[in-house]
């Protein structure tokens, strides 16, 4: 149970810390981009919001697994798949999670404004020196949200890591997981305690992501 | 009105009345069916529709998840378990007619892979190792995923074995890894690849693990059902178990 819970912590975070990275390019181009593209890109953004997860864990499983041409692409480098690994279920999780870090930080770089931006530009700054000076101080509030949604979404993450994950204790058996297992086994007392322990997370989350909106709409 | 129309008044009217005591008699019936139970489930329910005129609604789940929905007033009548214990348990708790119990059907482990010659008849792939992921069943929700380690135990593979196992939380799932070729073999049911005529297999032997006996119980909220019972009583009888064995199980 205690390896349960901290792979689960192990996973939420490798996922949060690299969904912010990858997140924030994304949400930029779709807050400020001028492509034709965007309203294509930002669905496929959102999919897995609306996307039942195993879906999203069937695909994964499939396009994961060793017989998939996207992991015959990886096998000069030594990698035959990734189902059943935890690096597997990190690139699970960064789909699954990736509208939730994506949507607050467009956002915030759209509450930024053009003006912040222009007045930097007219001052001489380069486009790197306007992002970094200027739109990330002023959107780091959105960094907040999307780094509290998107680990606890992956947290709370189901559907992918039960077809993805193959149970393994320690590598892919995360919370979710194990619990449905000790329902299934009948283990109830100890489903009880897990359970109990992400009620409590949930809501925490929850009444953070609420306190954090107060300040804002106060601020703002 | 002439006596030559009367029979024929006579005949409606009977008609019409079998018809009424048909309607009256005629019940439906909630079963809770194991999911590796799914196809022969429909084949029975679909029989014993045309032989008592009663209708058996079918929901397919994993037997720990019915057994949950169950203690907590799920409106299921019948449960066909995958297993022994679920059912002795729901009968310990209360929850089951005592002595309605009995075993419908006995699965048959096998050892599968997609890829042709791979396995071969006497199991010797497992000792030679050449592969990376070997599928199981949840030893602890699923009797399949027990008799799996059990046969891995007397074959003294086990521990060695034991980083390239994957579980899948159901026998569905164990299946399911093979067949996206995610697991390059895999322990599943006789009854999930019976009728698949590629890949290779061994049926592993009867004696190397304890008997996959599947029961059957009368839930307390199908006490008084008149299409419960007969329901029960159809899937112990001949018709049920042709179709049984049909699908790769064993019926005592």
């Amino acid at each position: 149970m205690v390896e349960a819970v901290w792979l689960t912590l192990k996973l939420a975070t490798v996922t949060t810390v690299l969904l912010l990275l990858l997140a924030t390019p994304l949400a930029w181009w779709l807050a400020r981009g001028r492509s034709p593209l965007k309203p294509v890109v930002g669905a496929l953004v959102a999919l897995p919001i609306v996307l039942p997860p195993t879906v999203l864990g069937f695909y994964l499983l499939i396009a994961l697994g060793p017989e998939s041409p996207l992991m015959a692409l990886l096998r000069p480098v030594g990698i035959r798949t990734l189902a059943f690994t935890f690096e597997g279920l990190v690139v699970g999780s960064l789909i699954y999670s990736l509208p939730f870090a994506v949507q607050p930080l467009r956002n915030a770089f759209l509450a930024v404004g053009d003006e912040p931006l222009e007045a930097a530009a007219t001052l001489g700054a380069g486009k790197a020196d306007v992002f970094a000076r200027v739109a990330l101080p002023l959107a780091l509030p959105g960094y907040a949200v999307a780094a509290l949604l998107a680990f606890a979404h992956t947290i709370g993450e189901f559907g992918v890591v039960m077809m993805l994950g193959g149970g393994i204790p320690g590598e892919t058996q995360v919370l979710s997981i194990e619990i449905y297992r000790l329902v299934e086994s009948l283990e109830w007392d100890k489903a009880h305690q897990l359970s109990a322990l992400l009620l409590a997370f949930g809501f925490l989350a929850a009444l953070t992501l609420l306190l954090m909106e107060k300040r804002r709409s106060a601020q703002a | 009105m002439s006596a030559t129309r009367r029979p024929l008044i006579a005949a409606a009217l009977a008609t019409a009345l079998s018809m009424i005591a048909g309607a009256a008699f005629a019940g439906e019936t909630k079963v809770a069916v194991a999911a590796n139970f799914t196809e022969p489930a429909k084949a029975i329910a679909a029989r014993f529709e045309k032989a008592t005129g009663h209708k058996a609604t079918l929901s397919f789940g994993s037997s720990g998840q019915f057994y949950a929905q169950i203690a907590n007033g799920a409106p299921y009548e019948v449960f066909l378990s995958a297993d022994v214990e679920r059912p002795q348990k729901a009968e310990a708790d209360g929850l089951a007619v005592p002595g309605s119990r009995f075993t419908y059907a006995t699965g048959r482990l096998v050892l599968w892979s997609k890829t042709p010659g791979l396995v071969d008849g006497q199991g010797a792939v497992l000792a030679k190792g050449r592969f990376q992921k070997l599928s199981i069943a949840d030893p602890k929700a699923a009797p399949y995923g027990l008799a799996a380690v059990e046969t891995l135990t007397k074959l003294k593979l086990y521990d060695g074995l034991k980083p390239k196992i994957v579980t899948g939380s159901s026998i569905t799932q164990a299946y399911q890894y093979v067949q996206t070729g995610a697991a390059e073999l895999g322990f599943v049911a006789l009854s999930q690849v019976v009728d698949d005529k590629g890949g290779s297999r061994w049926v592993v032997p009867k004696a190397d693990h304890t008997p996959i006996d599947q029961q059957a119980v009368l839930l307390n909220t199908g006490s008084s059902s008149e299409a419960a019972k007969a329901f029960l009583t159809f899937l112990k009888g001949r018709e049920a178990k042709a179709i049984i064995r049909r699908y790769g199980y064993e019926v005592r």
